[in-house]
């Protein structure tokens, strides 16, 4: 019936998204979502200043009452601050999805021939770059002040690669929030409730949990999945831990919130959209 | 005759509310359709179907002859969607979001740039293209997002309310765009809450309310539907309308309105004028203002849904954002 206007064009419409088309699309969205960036400086803040003030802050307030010194108390306090840099710094998956949701941008992309997952996916793709480059800052700032690397250059990337697994699986709780609520600012209030007492609950600034109520020092030493995390962090940054078993129990933590948040986020997509 | 888009029986539920309740509507190639509603009245759920944004709960939908939901890749590759709220990435400028979808459509680096570039230049946009898109007025996202929809040269064009909370200037701009796109064999959808929108634009029209549609046609089509034509008179002397609304009501045998000296009545048969005039005349009722016009598409609107259409668009345009 719409013989005469769209047949020539007809032929050369695809069936389907094909693989290494998903691949440019996750690409490109990636680029939109590191382009952001340099409009939005206030980002770029939240990314380098603030955790170069944190670490300055605990290292030079907290650190000579803690272990002593200034430099005694970085091997605990850089992996620590790392780990809750990048706990943090997830809850832009589900700040910047919220945004793209309630803004209109999610439907623009829903409605082009592109795969149906590659909004999601380049958004996480630009969220690890971002997490990466936090780490980066983060030891750069470490090293400045003192910090001592105690293992090798494959420990490190070791570390990265752990760090940026972590955060990809964690990812997910934000995207639940992020497709839950409708103002990206709930996102943020959420991220800064749930992840603050999480990672001041886990051994991100204390050597030990000495002194404690025995049942706190049990959950921070035995239960917290982000004390493993920060453990295994420490062993492959400052090797002064051991770091496979820790570094499994994290993975395994962060294999099971995946496998519960991620039906969930597909339900509340579905929902949403 | 050919169909861009068709579709029967569309049914969407959310919950208890049923958004659509069986809309059936077809566009015709090449021209503009305008789904006309008041708000929540389904319009935008059923662009969104079509635009394979939603599954529908029942019926079903094709665009260009592709089914919506099992062809649905095939189908986003020939339109084009411009939504309720600007769909554009704020934090990007306006180069940035037009290549970005250029990017995403399958268009090389350079390709992409140059289209991008043709149409900040079409929408005006050009000397703002280096910009934030967070930092542009309401009519220059509208102008963008629509730019955005159309990198791709699609052949369906959706759009959805597209001049509301714009300004009377910014308004017209988008019409003229819409005219340009029918020119160039563009089929538009295109809803909208207002009838002044709808009788300009569009080539047919179907009026939605509670997800069904209530009636369609063209906008002639309409009017002649609803009521046939409204004969008016406005006597030089004001107190003279109730003297005229007597003459009128015995020749008609309906009670007309009178209102600020203005005596309207609707009619079905327009050789009643010049008996009206004579018996006037016979009355010794001098006329200053004798018309007979074809019912408005609000008198339609209100005939249709018992309801009144939204305010006129320089009302709510007020609020809305400049240029």
């Amino acid at each position: 019936m719409t013989a005469v206007v769209t047949a020539p064009r007809a032929a050369t419409l695809d069936k389907r998204v094909s693989p290494v088309t998903t691949l440019k699309n996750v690409r490109t969205l990636a680029w939109r979502g590191l382009v952001q960036i340099k409009h939005n400086p206030m980002e770029l803040i939240d990314l380098s200043i603030q955790p170069i003030m944190f670490v300055l802050l605990f290292a030079y307030v907290f650190g000579p009452s803690i272990s002593g010194s200034v430099e005694a108390y970085l091997p605990v306090l850089i992996p620590g601050i790392i780990v809750q840099n990048a706990l943090f710094a997830s809850m832009s998956t589900g700040f910047g999805l919220n945004i793209d949701v309630t803004k209109g941008v999610f439907d623009r992309f829903r409605s082009l021939p592109i795969a149906r997952t590659a909004p999601l996916a380049g958004r996480i793709l630009a969220d690890v770059v971002k997490q990466a480059w936090s780490m980066a800052i983060l030891l750069l700032v470490g090293v400045i002040i003192g910090f001592r690397f105690g293992t090798g250059f494959f420990a490190v990337i070791g570390a990265f690669l752990l760090l940026l697994a972590f955060a990809l699986m964690f990812a997910w709780v934000s995207v639940l929030v992020g497709l839950s609520v409708n103002e990206p600012e709930k996102v943020q209030v959420f991220g800064f409730t749930a992840i603050f007492p999480l990672t001041f609950l886990s051994k991100a600034f204390i050597p030990s949990t000495q002194g404690m109520p025995e049942w706190l020092g049990y959950f921070i030493d035995h239960i917290n999945p982000v004390s493993f995390l920060i453990t295994a962090e420490r062993g492959l940054l400052v090797g002064d831990a051991a770091v496979l078993r820790p570094a499994v129990i994290s993975m395994l933590w962060g294999l099971g919130i995946a496998a519960v948040f991620i039906p969930l986020c597909l339900r509340a997509f579905k929902r949403r959209v | 005759m050919t169909y861009a888009i068709q579709a029967e029986g569309l049914v969407k539920r959310f919950g208890e509310t049923h958004a659509l309740a069986g809309v059936s509507l077809a566009a015709r190639t090449g021209t503009v359709l305008g789904v006309l509603g008041p708000n929540g009245a389904g319009k935008t759920t059923a662009v969104r179907v079509l635009a394979t944004l939603l599954k529908p709960d029942a019926g079903h939908a094709t665009v260009a002859g592709y089914d919506v939901v099992k062809d649905a890749h095939r189908v986003r590759q020939l339109i084009g969607l411009t939504g309720q709220y600007a769909g554009v990435d704020e934090m990007l400028t306006g180069t940035e979001n037009l290549i970005l979808i250029g990017r995403l459509l399958g268009m090389s680096r350079r390709d992409s740039r140059a289209r991008a570039a043709e149409l900040l230049e079409r929408f005006d946009l050009w000397d703002a293209r280096e910009r934030a898109a967070k930092t542009y007025s309401g009519g220059m996202r509208r102008r963008l997002d629509l730019a955005s929809s159309l990198v791709g040269r699609p052949e369906i064009l959706y759009l959805d309310e597209p001049t509301t909370g714009l300004d009377p200037r910014a308004r017209n701009g988008l019409w003229d765009i819409v005219r340009e796109l029918t020119d160039d064999g563009v089929t538009v959808l295109l809803t909208t809450q207002y009838l002044e929108e709808a009788d300009q634009l569009a080539n047919e029209i179907v009026v939605i309310d509670h997800g069904k549609v209530i009636a369609d046609g063209t906008p002639d089509e309409l009017k002649n539907q609803a009521g046939g034509q409204v004969l008016e008179i406005r006597p030089v002397d004001d107190a003279a309308a109730a003297k005229a609304a007597l003459v009128i009501a015995d020749l008609t045998g309906t009670v007309p309105d009178v209102k600020e000296g203005l005596v309207s009545v609707a009619v079905t048969d327009a050789a009643i004028m010049p008996a009206v005039v004579r018996h006037l005349d016979d009355a010794g009722v001098l006329v200053g203002e004798l018309s007979l016009r074809k019912a408005s598409l609000d008198e339609v609107f209100f005939a249709l849904t018992g309801h009144k259409a939204e305010p006129e668009i320089t009302d709510t345009a007020k609020e809305g954002a400049g240029v």
